[in-house]
């Protein structure tokens, strides 16, 4: 059996949305070099509406196509619908994840709400704290 | 194009293995237990493979002693050697921070059971010296564990004068040279050697076998209890099949071992050579003192287990330290051995070659390689932060 499925491999060989947005609305960025992933996200909002997406990751296979999947499912999506995206919706969008590399989904879903978080901040709108917990980037997580 | 890369994680077997290993299993199936002829006929044939591997390691045949394989030698010898010294009141270790698991977690175990153990520095070109082994040595010292080579960054020890310390101390001196042999010449006697293991499939042999040398005079424990197969020190009826192709590949290893050593070695440079024009890269493991087939290199800024995919797919097939190709948290133990910091750990590729692999592969490596470490940087946001200033460069 393959280390990956077809859709992680996919994602892998040829990310979606690659790259940076200059003057991004919010910018989101998790995990770091040490643990061997980092990714971090860059939103452009208009009315609400996450009208562009990129993203940059450094890491592993399924740490770029987590990635990939990610801002394919928010794409064009309004903010709310981008908050409702969870780790174990990207991980099942990619056909399943190895289960050591699920936090690999999860820091896709810690980095698109940290950008949301950003652009929230950036212009003065008021939200609930406790819909962006504190992330501890912890690998034993699913 | 397929390129197989990785001949330090294992080979494939050459032709004279694969022949050797067939007809053993269709004509040589008695038990060399055996009293009747066919069995005796499967002795014969398991004396004359361990004439065969005696001869290539110096030693006589009764000095060598066939394992599952370099592992389960490792483990004997260790085990043995501390048991020994536990008896005489010594329980003292010496080994190094970069040895092969096998050896790493017997120690560890060992800790346990109350023995203290002294792990060398091996420096940052992967070394460890005889004058560290000589300071090291105390008087309750029962064994000095070093590896005659390192399995992932290739740099090799100076083990006769490890050897000439440890004989000159009468401490037990082992070597874990399953990276070593049918690489490079060994002679156990000139070299001091007093236990030496080995693996067959490391050298073009089959996987699931090989050896222990161990020194007459000393004292060998079993670790697997049964019958009174291998002198009584390791209990099971004999893998013939795969003890003779291990014996037909080693002797075909080391009749080939300087005309070999000579190609892999240039084709070895030449992919140092190319692979170091890439920006922010180093080479690990001493560049001098180095097996003839291993390349071992960190890229700043990318991971190692996306490097092996996309050079996968690309038809290289290689290895890394990264933690995520482990499945474990932390990168590989060799690396931050020789002082590689996690970050740069991560993003590490080791390429080991054989005198199979041809100067267009190593060419074809040379061209791809640089392609995809620059493929993955363009999306790693740690690159664009060392190139914009926003992180220092490490390498």
């Amino acid at each position: 059996m393959a280390l990956y499925s077809e859709k992680v491999m996919d994602h892998f060989t040829h990310p979606r949305n690659v790259g940076i947005i200059e003057n991004a609305d919010g910018v989101g960025e998790v995990g770091n070099a040490k643990c061997g992933d980092i990714m971090k996200i860059y939103l452009k909002i208009d009315n609400d509406i996450i009208t562009d997406v990129k993203f940059e990751t450094f890491g592993c296979g399924s740490a770029i196509a987590s990635s990939s999947m990610a801002t394919e499912m928010i794409k064009g999506k309004n903010i709310k619908d981008a908050m409702a995206l969870t780790n174990k919706a990207v991980a099942e969008a990619l056909d399943g994840l190895p289960a050591h590399k699920l936090h690999c989904s999860v820091l896709a879903e810690e980095a698109i709400k940290n950008a949301l978080k950003d652009y929230y901040d950036r212009h003065g709108i008021a939200y609930d704290e406790s819909l962006f917990p504190e992330s501890d980037h912890d690998h034993e997580e699913a | 194009m397929q390129i197989y890369a990785d001949n330090a994680a294992t080979t494939k077997m050459s032709k004279i293995a694969l022949d050797t290993m067939v007809s053993a299993l269709n004509d040589l199936y008695g038990n060399p237990s055996s009293l009747h002829s066919v069995g005796q006929q499967a002795k014969e044939a398991l004396e004359e493979a361990r004439a065969t591997v005696a001869s290539c390691l110096g030693c006589e045949p009764r000095e060598i002693y066939f394992t599952s394989g370099g592992s389960e030698a490792d483990n004997q010898a260790i085990r043995s050697a501390a048991h020994q010294g536990a008896k005489k009141g010594k329980k003292h270790i010496i080994s190094t921070a970069f040895e092969h698991h096998a050896v790493l977690h017997t120690l560890k175990r060992l800790e346990k059971e109350g023995f203290e153990v002294t792990l060398l520095d091996v420096h940052e070109n992967g070394m460890v010296s005889a004058q560290q082994v000589k300071e090291a040595i105390r008087p309750d010292t029962c064994l000095v564990t070093i590896m005659y080579a390192n399995n992932e960054i290739g740099s090799v020890m100076p083990i006769a004068e490890i050897g000439a310390v440890c004989r000159e101390a009468k401490v037990p001196f082992h070597t874990d040279a399953v990276q070593a042999v049918g690489h490079l010449a060994i002679d156990v006697k000139a070299q001091n050697i007093d236990m030496l293991s080995l693996s067959g499939h490391k050298f073009h042999g089959p996987k699931g076998i090989g050896a222990l040398y161990v020194r007459r005079g000393i004292l060998l424990e079993n670790l697997i209890d049964g019958g009174a197969q291998e002198r009584g020190k390791r209990a099971g009826t004999e893998n013939l099949p795969a003890i003779c192709s291990m014996a037909a590949a080693l002797k075909d290893a080391c009749d080939h071992l300087e005309e070999n050593a000579a190609k892999v070695s240039a084709l070895r440079d030449r992919l140092i050579a190319g692979l170091s024009t890439i920006p922010h890269c180093a080479l690990n493991g001493d560049p001098v003192h180095r097996l003839p087939g291993n390349v071992s290199f960190c890229f700043e800024g990318i991971e190692g287990e996306s490097l092996l995919l996309l050079l996968d797919a690309k038809g290289i097939c290689a290895s890394s330290g990264s933690a995520c190709t482990s499945g474990s948290l932390d990168p590989s133990h060799v690396l931050l051995a020789i002082g590689r910091v996690h970050d740069v750990a991560h993003g590490s590729l080791r390429l080991s070659l054989c005198e199979t692999n041809t100067r267009e592969e190593v060419d074809y490596m040379i061209r791809e390689i640089p392609q995809v470490v620059s493929y993955l940087r363009g999306m790693s946001p740690v690159w664009r932060d060392l190139q914009t200033g926003k992180r220092q460069y490490i390498l």
